[in-house]
């Protein structure tokens, strides 16, 4: 199969006009993390005529009173946490939808609706109690309670993705299985999961992310400089009566940029998903 | 064979991770037992300032051996409510450092410990303003740190001499101002109170009226101190429009702006220009000095910490002869402890002098929670008068109006019985038919699969239970209660009533619960019928097996998504700037006229719409990619053979098959743009006059910005969840509607 030379340089040209309108944006954040005094560029250009690297040098060699470099320190706990966090999500919201989607109990419907129902509450409301939780959990001041509220946020989501994804997945491959002397556990891991790339690889960037850019929780139940993550090191630019604009924009780029990587490491599990060949076998 | 290297390369990834994680974790956890008694010191302060803490904090260890002062910067926009959080709970700091404003709701609320013996002992030192500013109920809070208010700085080789009265100022101003070129005499921040109300009591106007200290703006000083600052923007052209920070910045740099008007922290951010900062003038109507207002940051000793004699010393420390030379030396701070100024170093420091000046005639900023009510309404008064869109008297009519409402008294109390004993009523109603309904004969059969069921869903269901389902019940019950003085009565469903009823407005006006409930729908609809359709038609695109660089694209598509989307919301907020944006750049590189974006509800509604399409449509990108998968090719080659167009392909395989996989994001989705309040508060924040308000930004502005009416806040946080638990309802029954299958 194969497509007109015309039309594939139109969806080329299309999709370059596209991303250039997507980043234009983004380039007065690099402008602004690229010049060395405060203010605005205006008009159309937005990067400074004379570039300077000194906001990204200045946040990659912070160093605290006892000589920690902050930054790297920081991006350690942002890493950890958000790695976490995507693992502990996926785990839990694996195996509850692929109990919602596989397995006949009372309850399911309204399971479904109560996990939507917890995004529906304004979060303004929650950070107070959850800190009283918190407490009492002795999760505060503590990368795991940090990582125990993210992954739970990221849940109803995940369930209600993979969920829908098991749906489209034919029964017939896991009585096949069955048929062949699989345990229900390897079927669950070695049948169903592989062919659930796709979601997992949306649900796993949606946790990461999650977890990636919060500050205020993050900022609320921790105690330690050296263990709050990036998006708290990042806000503290934004004060009371000024903003550090240079540095923030900087900071948000070097912020992106390990999302983009993972991302880029994912985005093959997005597309050739294995249902198409499976069914026929 | 290679997917099974591949999964043996992702298993081993995961091992390297999780144990890189575990060691990170362990060197993050060893920590030297403490020996000697800490003190934890909380601040916000950035750069010099926390140069200076830091330092003070040093000297202060190596003069007690048995005490170890540890400072905690915070994130401005964190601080407030983590100390509430915090404090009552005892994982507060011992000493923390914050302004007046809240002095007295902690004071009532017992979280400070009060500090008069402590001032005592420093007779005559600290400025009578600045003690007055610390005091609620008689007592004295904390010990004045430094002094903050804006006053004027000019460029002096534009300005050879300071303007003295507002007719001297007005006339440089004229003389300096050239729109064409881009250059005024005259820039300052005024959108916002903190700077217009210089003026307010430049024009012989007050904030409160005592004794009952209610916020009365509609006043006939009010109305000439913002008709004065509304002609020198429009009808004399001499400051530009939408004057935000950054750009008051710019300008100053780029000897565009003449004088501006602005703080101490200002000085740091001016480069090549050659300056000096003198006291706002005196307004030649009224013959009186514009009094900036003025903010007295503090060290203040929490009341629930547990080394009170350390906490105390280190504050008298911060705030003694020498410390404060430090402080004014490197942290560049107008200090409140008058002897400082003996030191040459620092008496002779010439921006030190002139806010020190300017510091004696401000007047001290109220300390009381009424005090935060006033920012929001004065702030819409100021734009809207600035923007043209109102008279100054109807517009400080209209705060006044929106100041009653939140001042309106509290609901009779009520008694809880009735409402108990109609929930206790609905539960024994709800177990009786759960006990009468009758058992399924199959229900064994049917439901065999229940303990495996059990097992899989205990860790979501645990954690969902104990972290999501306990605050929400505790925010629920909230929503019965009025917080007022620090107390809950419980009122019953009177907060419910005054929202639903819209006691304080026509329900056509912008501040009515159902006029911005029409907003958010139609925010809503808007944001995600363009999310899921850019979304899904990229994913169509770029899931085409032979196109090249796809990988790239989908990279380049999901960025708006990976930035932090505070500064991306600004950048467009900037970008919609009506003299200086990019877009109207734009516009004029076409020929257009510039358009004022914030001005009309279509425009501004707009603006949002297009910031949060942006910020949105790679996220439904990639849930679609992913949703496609689900779809088997052989459809598509089959439905290509019996020659089925590309849009009958999408139309009839595509859309049905996808619905499963993608309506739980398009759900989701819509929820999450009911309550996405920060690019409306970046973006627009709520211009024209509160009209592109979502629900959402309501519930958090009864919270946070009008006397903690944290009932009032969570009845509207119940409804939003009440109306959305009924609006999934309705999509999912619409969804569910058998359909003809492709397959």
């Amino acid at each position: 199969m194969k497509r007109p030379l015309l039309g594939t340089a139109l969806v080329h040209m299309g999709l370059v006009v596209l991303c250039v309108i997507v980043l234009y944006p983004l380039l007065w954040v690099v402008g602004m993390a690229l010049s060395s005094q405060p203010g605005l560029q205006q008009g159309l250009w937005p990067l400074p005529a004379q570039p300077s690297l000194v906001n990204f040098t200045h946040l990659l060699t912070a160093q605290d009173a006892a000589g920690h470099f902050t930054f790297w320190r920081q991006l350690g706990n942002s890493i950890l946490v958000a790695t976490l966090t995507t693992l502990v999500g996926l785990t839990f919201s694996v195996t509850a939808a692929y109990a919602l989607s596989r397995f006949a109990f009372p309850g399911r419907r309204l399971g479904m609706t109560a996990l939507l129902a917890t995004q529906m509450f304004p979060a303004t409301m929650m950070s107070v109690p959850l800190y009283a939780i918190l407490d009492k959990l002795h999760l505060l001041n503590s990368l795991s309670g940090l990582v125990l509220v993210y992954a739970t946020t990221s849940v109803p989501f995940c369930v209600w993705m993979l969920k829908g994804y098991f749906d489209t997945i034919p029964k017939d491959l896991e009585e096949a299985a069955l048929l062949d002397g699989a345990s229900q556990g390897q079927i669950f891991l070695k049948v169903v999961l592989p062919l659930t790339r796709p979601a997992l690889a949306v649900t796993a960037l949606f946790s990461f992310m999650t977890a990636w850019n919060e500050f205020v929780l993050a900022a609320t139940f921790i105690d330690d400089q050296l263990r709050f993550t990036l998006p708290v090191a990042l806000q503290r630019l934004v004060g009371e009566y000024k903003t550090e604009w240079g540095l923030f924009a900087a900071g948000a780029l070097l912020v992106s940029a390990p999302v983009m990587a993972v991302f880029f490491a994912l985005q093959k599990n997005l597309v050739g998903g294995l249902t198409a060949g499976g069914v026929k076998g | 064979m290679t997917r099974v290297g591949g999964v043996a390369a992702v298993k081993r990834a995961i091992a390297i991770v999780t144990l890189a994680c575990a060691l990170f974790a362990s060197g993050v956890r060893a920590e030297a037992p403490p020996e000697k008694t800490r003190i934890l010191v909380w601040h916000a302060y950035r750069a010099a300032e926390e140069t200076a803490l830091l330092m003070l904090i040093d000297q202060f260890n190596a003069a007690h051996p048995e005490y170890r002062a540890e400072a905690l910067a915070l994130p401005y926009d964190v601080y407030p409510s983590k100390l509430s959080a915090a404090i009552p709970t005892g994982h507060g700091p011992d000493v923390f450092i914050f302004a007046q404003e809240r002095v007295s709701a902690w004071a009532r609320d017992g979280l400070l410990s009060p500090m008069d013996a402590d001032a005592a002992m420093m007779p005559g030192e600290f400025p009578e303003a600045a003690l007055d500013a610390l005091r609620s109920k008689g007592a004295l809070w904390g010990l004045p740190l430094s002094l903050k208010s804006v006053a004027l700085y000019v460029n002096k080789s534009l300005v050879p001499v300071a303007p003295v009265n507002t007719d001297e100022m007005v006339a440089l101003a004229q003389k300096l101002t050239d729109p064409a070129q881009g250059r005024f005499g005259l820039a300052w921040e005024a959108g916002d109170f903190y700077h217009h109300a210089s003026w307010l009591s430049g024009f012989g106007g007050k904030l409160f009226k005592e004794p009952e200290h209610r916020p009365v703006v509609d006043t006939p000083e009010g109305v000439a101190a913002l008709t004065f600052v509304r002609d020198l923007m429009r009808k004399k052209h001499v400051m530009p429009e939408e004057p935000s920070a950054q750009l008051v910045a710019t300008l100053f740099n780029a000897n565009r702006a003449a004088m501006v008007i602005n703080g101490p922290w200002f000085a740091g951010e001016i480069h090549g220009v050659d300056y000096e900062v003198v006291s706002l003038p005196i307004v030649s109507a009224t013959g009186l000095p514009a009094r900036p207002l003025l903010t007295v940051e503090a060290a203040l000793v929490s009341a629930t910490s547990e080394v009170k004699d350390g906490a105390r010393a280190l504050a008298r420390f911060l705030v003694s002869k020498d410390a404060s030379i430090l402080r004014a030396k490197i942290g560049r701070q107008v200090v409140a402890t008058r002897s400082a100024y003996d030191d040459p170093g620092v008496g002779g420091d010439t921006l030190l002098r002139a806010f020190r000046k300017q510091a004696e005639s401000a007047v001290p900023m109220d300390n009381t929670p009424a005090m935060l009510t006033v920012w929001e309404p004065y702030k819409r008064a100021l734009t809207a008068v600035l923007s043209g869109l109102l008279e100054p008297d109807e517009a400080l009519a209209q705060a006044q109006r929106r100041l009653n409402a939140i001042a309106k008294p509290m609901p009779p109390p009520a008694s809880p019985w009735p409402l108990l004993l109609l929930a206790a009523g609905g539960i024994l109603a709800l177990s009786i038919w759960i006990r009468r309904r009758p058992v399924r004969p199959d229900a064994p059969a049917l439901y065999h699969d229940v303990r495996r069921a059990i097992a899989y869903c205990t860790p979501a269901a645990a954690s969902i239970l104990v972290l999501v389902f306990i605050p929400f019940a505790i925010g629920v019950g909230l929503a019965f209660f009025h917080h007022g003085e620090g107390r809950y009565t419980f009122v019953g469903l009177s907060n419910f009533v005054d929202i639903l009823t819209s006691r304080d407005y026509r329900i056509t006006e912008p501040m009515s619960f159902w006029f911005t409930l029409a907003v958010t729908l139609a925010w809503t609809v808007a944001n995600v019928v363009l999310h899921v359709s850019i979304g899904l038609f990229l994913a169509l695109l770029l899931r085409d097996p032979l196109l090249k660089f796809k990988g790239v694209y989908r990279v380049l598509l999901i960025v708006p998504w990976a930035v932090p989307n505070y500064i991306t919301a600004l950048v467009w907020k900037g970008m919609f700037h009506r003299q200086f944006g990019a877009i109207s750049a734009l516009l004029a590189t076409l020929g257009l006229e510039p358009v004022s974006w914030f001005t009309r509800f279509s425009t501004s509604f707009a603006a949002n719409v297009v910031t949060n399409t942006w910020l949105g449509f790679p996220f439904m990108m990639v849930v679609s990619l992913g949703a496609l998968q689900s779809i088997p090719q052989d459809l598509y080659e089959a439905a290509e053979v019996d020659g089925a167009s590309k849009w009958a392909q999408f139309r009839h395989i595509t859309l049905p098959l996808l619905r499963p996989a993608l309506l739980p994001a398009v759900i989701l989705g819509s929820v999450w743009t009911f309550n996405m309040f920060n690019i409306i508060y970046l973006v627009s924040g709520g211009e024209p006059g509160g009209a592109t308000d979502i629900l959402v930004s309501e519930a958090y502005r009864w919270a946070f910005q009008r006397n903690e009416q944290f009932g009032f806040a969570a009845a509207y946080s119940t409804l939003i969840f009440l109306f959305l638990l009924g609006w999934s309802a309705l999509t999912r029954r619409v969804a569910r509607e058998p359909s003809p299958e492709a397959a």
